[in-house]
């Protein structure tokens, strides 16, 4: 723990940051730099990642290309390049590489990235419980006494035996369910993206809007759901 | 911008290098080693350093700190299970083990503090500057803690610790700046105390950290156990002597047992020989590779887990590993290369010395933040997930392990109760469900104002910044104020207490600059005495009989003197000696030499 906490940064200085330099008050659109007096602006709380790391609100993203505007960020907003500046200009660089790697962190994994754009585009997706595939509700209510059997069972005995074999099978279903949902969401990404490029704004369009995102939602909820399943179904029987 | 140094400060051996002109270069002592032993022992007449102080391991065990390392960011409960390896006594105070030796009590960070000024004066004395920045290593796998420890040993050393870097990313540094690596690298860290392993991507001078894992509580200290245990069960056997109330001789099957295993990474077969107390002999035997290795194998393959859990947070096998890296002396053994070897299925880089590596890395990132290398970035992790302990006793997490830092959490807290004015945060580091099963960091009171329950929205904000340490702030959302807050650290000195380190320090600096003219008046004295009564044995025929009398009283005076206490009367009597030796010296030499010399005195000519 650090013994001398430093102060927030003021926040009234933090929305000025978007149109005016901090340091020479000239002003600035949205650079990381200011153009005059080449001092790190503060990277704005308000702008989402994609914005931040310089892409469209899409899903299929091009992972090198990510891994380089990382990079090239990293180079330029890192601590390590700010030792014999301001204490502000360091006080910048921490946050701003601090959000930096957030916003990689969550546009990396595509399952990230589709919650993350799930929640700027319809809110609250932190709210949303997992919920089990409809299908599957039966199937995972008898998954789950046949765990508790196990775990109360001797597992060298004949019974354990025969209730690992089940249990393995039923890691194999789930494992081909969870792969199969995520190939369904990988159409419904690549449907989102068509829809974004497509630009228009008609009735229709907000229509198919709505519906990708409610899938998207479902079955990302149905896939966490299945994937605590299958993580609790391994450490139970490993 | 003033020289900033690197140091390794490790638990055996500690060292300091710095960037000369683009090569790190590791600083040797006056003694021309490389390594400074981190070994302290507290005298009477003041504070030892390194290799002399290695020599008070067997002669003032009870006064002779080594592997402090080990307590750094520590509580006593956290030892229960080795206090019976070490010689001097252990007590704990505010959640600090405190180190007592004499009538003094030490905290782990002071000793540290000790070890990193013979390092700094040691940089001060080749580069000729006064050195007040440094980068410091630790192992990945330290907590808050024991970074904030090392950060506050550094301050009581008289450094600003511009940055506390990791060893094995060091490591890759001055691996990567020697060969321009690219591709995945796995950095195998095994020292004294410490194992960790770090997965790295290499790409255009970015060196990205993918996963990290390890044991800060493994090292070749427990190898050295395994042996010397079964060496202590052997005398009791064979002799009937339990050496346990034998400090000093429990410290020389310690450094016996080092010396075996490290003598048996090159040969095949050995002989131990240990001196046993009240001149009952000695204690022999032979020792085999073969038998050392079926001792530590436990221990070594200890290692092979946190590298599995390694390669899979990092989302890797070990085939798509490139190349693997060696670092930490424990490495040099062939069973720890023949391990790695197996797990990862190509064979291991140790061109650079695995004991200097880290420290030459500490100084490519030294330069780096000086400005100096602007080719190369570390983007390092977090090893371990820090979160907070909510209802019910559960670790909520908010920064997950691995996560690249600078990393930062925000999270919102309200009241329950109408008017409460204050909420009570305790922050956790570690991997468990439940909070008491995690490392306690720290906690802090957030000041709420007095309003209805839920009204108040206060955001904190948990910070970890580039060394690993975490910052905490808060603030009003409803009023836009931040408060500062002050977090009380579970395992380490409160910012009073480390002041007050930083003063006692000052006081010891006399002492101990004592402590050390006294040493080196000592050597310098033998060295005369020597070489004097080697020309009284060949030349004093050459000298009036009055002259030879002076000569000798002024030997044996000098004898007198070497054994006091007072560097200053070594000297005088040194000077009295050279003064009566004059002429002895003088005929001593001959003519051709002797146009040469004149006027000089004959400690510099010897």
């Amino acid at each position: 723990m650090d013994h001398h906490h430093t102060h927030g940064t003021n926040s009234r200085e933090l929305q000025m940051a978007r149109s005016m330099c901090w340091h020479c008050q000239s002003e600035v659109s949205g650079e990381y730099f200011c153009e005059r007096c080449v001092k790190v602006q503060p990277v704005s709380k308000d702008l989402d990642y994609f914005t931040c790391m310089g892409f469209p609100r899409r899903l299929t993203i091009d992972l090198r290309q990510l891994e380089t505007k990382f990079y090239e960020l990293s180079r330029a907003f890192h601590p390590d390049f700010f030792q014999n500046k301001s204490e502000e200009e360091q006080t910048i660089s921490l946050g701003n590489s601090a959000m930096l790697n957030t916003a990689y962190r969550m546009l990396r994994d595509p399952i990230q990235r589709a919650e993350y754009l799930l929640d700027l585009e319809a809110g609250a997706v932190k709210e949303i419980r997992t919920s089990p595939p409809a299908d599957l509700f039966e199937e995972i209510l008898e998954l789950q006494d046949t765990l508790d059997e196990y775990r109360a069972t001797d597992r060298t005995s004949e019974t354990g035996r025969q209730l690992r074999t089940k249990l393995l099978a039923e890691q194999h279903t789930l494992e081909q369910r969870k792969r199969s949902m995520e190939t369904q969401l990988q159409q419904l990404f690549t449907d989102w993206d068509a829809l974004q490029d497509r630009g228009e704004a008609n009735s229709q369009t907000r229509v198919e809007r709505d519906r990708l995102l409610k899938q998207m939602r479902e079955i990302l909820s149905n896939r966490a759901y299945v994937k605590n399943i299958v993580n609790d179904l391994v450490a139970t029987i490993a | 911008m003033a020289r900033i140094v690197g140091i390794d400060l490790g638990t055996t051996n500690s060292l300091v290098a710095y960037m000369d002109k683009g090569t790190p270069r590791v600083i040797a002592g006056r003694n021309e080693r490389n390594i400074v032993p981190s070994v302290v022992a507290i005298t009477d007449n003041g504070l030892i350093v390194g290799d002399p102080a290695k020599e008070h391991l067997t002669r003032n065990p009870e006064r002779t700190v080594y592997s402090v390392k080990r307590f750094m960011g520590k509580g006593l409960a956290d030892v229960q299970g080795e206090l019976a390896y070490f010689p001097y006594s252990l007590t704990e105070q505010g959640g600090v083990i405190r180190i007592k030796l004499g009538e003094k009590t030490y905290s782990p960070p002071q000793i540290s503090a000790m070890i990193l000024r013979e390092l700094k004066q040691r940089a001060e004395a080749h580069l000729g500057e006064s050195i007040t920045k440094a980068v410091i290593t630790v192992p990945a796998y330290f907590n808050d803690s024991q970074r904030q420890a090392t950060k506050d040993a550094g301050m009581i050393a008289g450094l600003e610790v511009l940055r506390i870097i990791n060893e094995p990313t060091a490591a890759s540094l001055a691996y990567g700046l020697q060969e321009k690596t690219q591709g995945t690298i796995a950095v195998y860290d095994f020292g004294g105390g410490t194992f960790d392993i770090s997965i790295l991507k290499l790409k255009n001078g970015i060196f990205e950290v993918l996963a990290t894992n390890g044991d800060t509580h493994l090292g070749g200290d427990d190898l050295d156990r395994q042996v010397g245990d079964l060496f202590l069960a052997e005398i009791r056997t064979r002799h009937g002597i339990d050496l346990s109330a034998h400090p000093d001789h429990m410290q020389a099957i310690r450094l016996e047992s080092e010396r075996a295993k490290i003598r048996l990474s090159d040969e095949l077969k050995i002989q131990v020989s240990v001196e046993l107390p009240d001149n009952k002999g000695r204690f022999t035997r032979e020792l085999t590779r073969d038998q050392l290795e079926s001792l530590i194998m436990d221990i070594i393959d200890r290692t092979l887990g946190p590298c599995r859990m390694a390669l899979k947070d990092a989302g890797l096998t070990p085939i798509e590993i490139d190349e693997v890296l060696l670092v930490g002396g424990s490495t040099r053994m062939p069973l720890v290369r023949q391990r790695v070897q197996e797990l990862f299925g190509k064979t291991p880089h140790c061109e650079l010395n695995p004991d200097e590596v880290v420290a030459l890395g500490a100084a490519v990132q030294a330069d780096i933040l000086s400005g100096g290398t602007t080719d190369m970035l570390l983007l390092d992790v977090t090893p371990l997930s820090l979160g907070i302990e909510t209802m019910g006793g559960v670790m909520s997490s908010l920064i997950r392990r691995n996560t690249t830092i600078p990393a930062s959490a925000k999270e919102m807290f309200t009241t329950y109760v109408d008017g409460q004015t204050g909420v009570d945060i305790h922050i956790l580091q570690g991997e468990r469900e439940l909070a008491k099963d995690n490392r306690s960091l720290g906690r802090f009171r957030l000041k709420v104002p007095p309003l209805p329950a839920g009204v108040p929205r206060i955001e904190v904000t948990f910070l970890i910044d580039a060394n690993g340490i975490l910052n905490v702030k808060a603030s009003d959302m409803r009023t836009g104020q931040s408060q500062s807050i002050e977090v009380r650290p579970s395992y380490g000195l409160s910012g009073n207490e480390v002041e007050r380190m930083i003063e006692d320090s000052f006081k010891f600096a006399a002492k101990d600059v004592n402590a050390r003219k006294l040493i080196e008046a000592r050597l310098d004295a033998a060295a005369l005495i020597t070489t004097t009564e080697k020309f009284l044995g060949e030349g004093s025929h050459l000298i009036p009989q009055e002259e030879v009398a002076a000569v000798r009283a002024a030997l044996s005076a000098l004898a007198t003197a070497k054994d006091g206490n007072d560097p200053r009367a070594i000297r005088a009597s040194m000077a009295d000696l050279e003064q009566a030796a004059k002429s002895l010296t003088v005929a001593m030499l001959d003519d051709s030499l002797k146009r040469g010399l004149q006027g000089k005195k004959l400690s510099e000519i010897t």
